[in-house]
């Protein structure tokens, strides 16, 4: 795929010794969906979504505001627990286990499937201690296992020579872009199987932003990503699969999920065609 | 136009005269206490055998211990039970509980001195004389100062909680934490600050309290060696003495109240700073 | 997988232990707060009556009721009021609309009411004590306490004020310009009706402090308990009564209960009705 091309842009930043991992030609489902409706206060949000996110690829969720995607992204890691008044039916099955069986603990689940949000949210702690509060969290507090964890996510997200020698001064001290990339580190601390991205670059300016789109692209492979963007341009160069998400009435509904290209440039749905030509015209 | 001009005379002389009445405290503090301050040297507050006025002994240390003892106790019990109750209200109870508990503590906070005094008198005093004669004691004092700066503890920090951000809890849940790994590792440091002044701002409290330490401490001079010895705090013997003071013995009273009107201050200075740290 | 399976025990129990600490603190709070109502309640409820409340003291408040007690302490926070609020009210209206927060007017007058706020009520009683009874020979009176008082409420009556002001929309004060109103019909018409249930929260709040103070009280209103005649005479608070039958009077304690009942429920009612206004205009807020 030519759009998967470094465009060998200026790039301010070294990024780490990340290998992009095996291409995702033998499609393999990590993370099945299957009627998923969502609602909030009684009133649906989510219409009956079904839908496979394949291992080691990045797909892509596009459409406009307030279709559902974000509720989408959230629903996978249940993170919509901690929303009141809000209800999910219908089934995910994460490595062909229902996340919402009794008998699935939500913290591995969420250890499993990691997320990254629009903000960039560092916590108010030092860098070091934002990487180690949640390894330590889930048992890992053996001080040479978490510097080495340390290092190799830092270094992993390009970090590393930026911070390497102030570890312990406040992750607020960073600038966006960085504390946007250290919120990425974070969630790769935990080796998640599965990263769910909310719109991770719209608050940054545009080069931490495409300093943080070439960190994306080059977690494919090792990581299953599920990002949720406005940039179609974005979407185009970087994603295998692209699922557009369009409201009809209130509710959101998954219109179409296919292969990057095929979304991008042949839709099979006129809402998807509309969507696209109109926001490149 | 005019009846702007008339008004603005009007503001500006109410708010002078309330900036006045501070500047008027410390000038008749000073100008009462400087007969001894004046007379008598500083260090003699410290090295006289004991306070013993009429015979012009004027060692105010006991006191002074008995004051920092006191409001020590009472931060030890009451700032580990106010971030319990603070944390529970934010993050633990279902909300309307949550709003029944805060209501509870904002009340516990009207509770008048003089009445918290009462209750420990008439209460706990009996029941600590049951365990430890002879009951009015360091111990009873602890408690009902305890009582009296909880609600300051929960309600600062239950602000201080309550403003850390959403996006913060949100993301500290997606990287599986715990309940507990996001309010002490996450929630509780974005609002350090605000606890700490909190604190401070309890522990101040504490330190001027007077009726309620008074009415259950039983205010003899000297320095406890246990929880169950009576003690006097620099704001009891104030309360206790100044009716009937003359001359030196009036004149050092001042001078503890001075003294006290220090430390308060400082204290709330400290926490003034931190409260301005955290909007900044 | 087994390693990891005994980390989330472990996590799990931890998480269980600090749940149950936290409920017990809760718990222990509410079962002291409720323990000490009901034992103001019992033991005040029997001697509580409509003749304790009408009659005066007698045989050092053994006998007899509290008229005389609630006629003083009626007296010395009107007293305490009537000169606390108008200064308290208009620094608070000159801070907020006319002076800009970092001028060093008003900078000077908030700094001056936050150490004062500090103030701890037994200095505030020395003070009274050597300013208004002997500089200003007042003696020991109800108007010297009532003054003291007023020292003390002048930081929370401001605050409070101060408050309510800010939470008024700007768009009142330009729109207000626009139509060409001069400032003060802009406040009189516009921002105090609307900063008004703040206003009134802090009189009550300020109301509550008043009446739940002694140790300003000790040396300045004195612990005389016939009616008084004059502002001039002492009278006696009935925080003060409740401290005196309590310390001095063997055998008041029945009286000081039923005393303490009146009180602490006096001051639950207004507090009570302080929140309410608090809050009806935090509700307001969101939804404009």
């Amino acid at each position: 795929m030519n759009s998967n091309q470094h465009t060998g842009k200026p790039d301010a930043f070294t990024l780490g010794p990340l290998e992009e991992g095996p291409a995702c030609c033998d499609p393999q489902p990590v993370v099945q969906v299957r009627n998923l409706s969502l609602l909030y206060d009684g009133k649906i949000a989510l219409d009956k979504v079904t839908l496979d996110i394949y291992k080691g690829c990045i797909t892509a969720l596009i459409g406009p505001s307030g279709c559902g995607k974000t509720s989408f992204l959230s629903a996978i890691n249940r993170l919509t627990d901690l929303i009141p008044g809000c209800r999910v039916t219908g089934e995910i099955r994460v490595n062909n286990r229902d996340i919402h069986h009794p008998d699935t603990h939500v913290q591995r689940l969420r250890r499993q499937v990691g997320m990254v949000f629009q903000k960039p949210t560092p916590f108010p702690l030092s860098i070091r201690r934002n990487l180690s509060l949640p390894l330590n969290e889930h048992g890992i507090s053996n001080k040479t296992e978490v510097a080495a964890i340390t290092g190799q996510v830092l270094r992993d997200v390009g970090l590393w020579d930026e911070v390497h020698d102030r570890l312990d001064a406040s992750a607020l001290s960073l600038s966006g872009g960085q504390q946007q990339r250290l919120c990425i580190a974070r969630a790769l601390a935990l080796k998640p199987q599965i990263l769910l991205m909310d719109e991770p670059c719209s608050a940054l300016d545009p080069l931490a932003s495409g300093v943080v789109e070439d960190l994306i692209r080059r977690l494919r492979g090792r990581y299953t990503i599920v990002i949720v963007t406005h940039n179609l341009a974005q979407a185009r160069r970087i994603a295998n699969y692209a699922a557009f998400f369009w409201v009809s009435g209130r509710a959101g509904q998954l219109i179409e999920f296919g292969r990057c290209q095929h979304i991008f440039e042949s839709p099979s749905h006129e809402l998807t065609a509309a969507y696209i030509n109109g926001v490149r015209g | 136009m005019l009846t702007d001009k008339l008004l603005m005379g009007i503001l500006r002389a109410g708010a002078l005269m309330a900036a006045l009445v501070m500047l008027l405290i410390l000038i008749f503090l000073m100008h009462e206490s400087w007969p001894a301050l004046s007379t008598l040297s500083i260090g003699r507050f410290m090295t006289d055998a004991s306070w013993h006025p009429l015979e012009g002994a004027y060692n105010l240390m006991p006191m002074l211990s008995g004051t920092l003892l006191a409001s020590a106790g009472a931060l030890l019990l009451a700032v580990p039970l106010g971030l319990a109750s603070a944390i529970f209200i934010v993050f633990y109870a279902p909300p309307y509980p949550a709003a029944i508990y805060k209501r509870l503590i904002e009340l516990l906070s009207g509770i008048p001195s003089v009445v918290f005094g009462f209750w420990g008198l008439t209460t706990l005093v009996p029941l600590i004389n049951q365990w430890h004669p002879p009951g009015a004691s360091l111990l009873a004092g602890i408690g009902v100062l305890a009582l009296m700066i909880l609600p300051t503890v929960t309600l600062t920090a239950y602000t201080a909680l309550a403003a850390v951000p959403d996006e913060l809890l949100r993301n500290a849940a997606a990287l599986g934490l715990s309940r507990w790994g996001m309010v002490q590792g996450v929630a509780m440091p974005a609002a350090r600050t605000g606890i700490a002044a909190g604190i401070i701002l309890a522990a101040a409290r504490a330190l001027g309290e007077t009726m309620a330490v008074l009415m259950v401490a039983g205010n003899v001079v000297q320095y406890p060696e246990t929880l169950f010895d009576p003690v006097r705090t620099l704001a009891a013997n104030i309360a206790l003495e100044t009716a009937y003071a003359m001359g030196d013995h009036r004149a050092v009273l001042f001078v503890s109240g001075l003294l006290l009107m220090l430390l308060v201050m400082a204290l709330s200075g400290v926490a003034g700073l931190l409260e301005k740290r955290r909007h900044a | 997988m087994r390693e990891m399976k005994n980390i989330h025990t472990a996590q799990v129990l931890r998480e269980r232990a600090v749940q149950f600490l936290i409920y017990v603190a809760v718990l222990l709070i509410s079962a002291v707060f409720i323990w000490i109502l009901a034992d103001l309640a019992r033991g005040g409820i029997a001697h509580l009556s409509w003749e304790f409340l009408t009659e005066s003291p007698r045989d050092a408040g053994r006998a007899g009721g509290i008229a005389s007690i609630l006629v003083s302490t009626l007296l010395i926070l009107l007293v305490a009021l009537l000169t606390a609020v108008p200064v308290a009210w208009t620094s608070a209206i000159l801070l907020v609309e006319f002076v800009p927060a970092d001028s060093p007017f008003g900078k000077t007058v908030r700094f001056s009411l936050h150490v004062l706020a500090g103030v701890p009520s037994i200095v505030f009683g020395l003070f009274g004590n050597a300013f208004f009874c002997i500089y200003l020979g007042l003696g020991f009176s109800i108007l010297s306490g009532g003054l003291t008082l007023a020292c003390m409420l002048l930081p929370i009556l401001t605050s409070t004020a101060e408050a309510g002001l800010r939470a008024v929309p700007h768009a009142y004060r330009m729109s207000a310009s626009a139509l060409g109103m001069t400032h003060t019909a802009a406040l009189v018409h516009l921002i105090l009706p609307a900063a008004a249930p703040v206003l009134a929260a802090g009189l009550l709040l300020g109301i509550g402090r008043a009446l739940a103070e002694t140790a300003a009280l000790l040396f300045t209103s004195g612990y005389v308990e016939r009616m008084p005649d004059s502002l001039l005479d002492s009278g006696r608070a009935l925080a003060l009564h409740i401290f005196d039958l309590s310390m001095n009077v063997p055998g008041g304690d029945m009286p000081a209960y039923a005393s303490a009942l009146v009180l602490a429920g006096l001051l639950l009612c207004i507090n009570i009705t302080a929140m309410k206004f608090a809050h009806g205009l935090q509700r307001r807020k969101i939804m404009t």
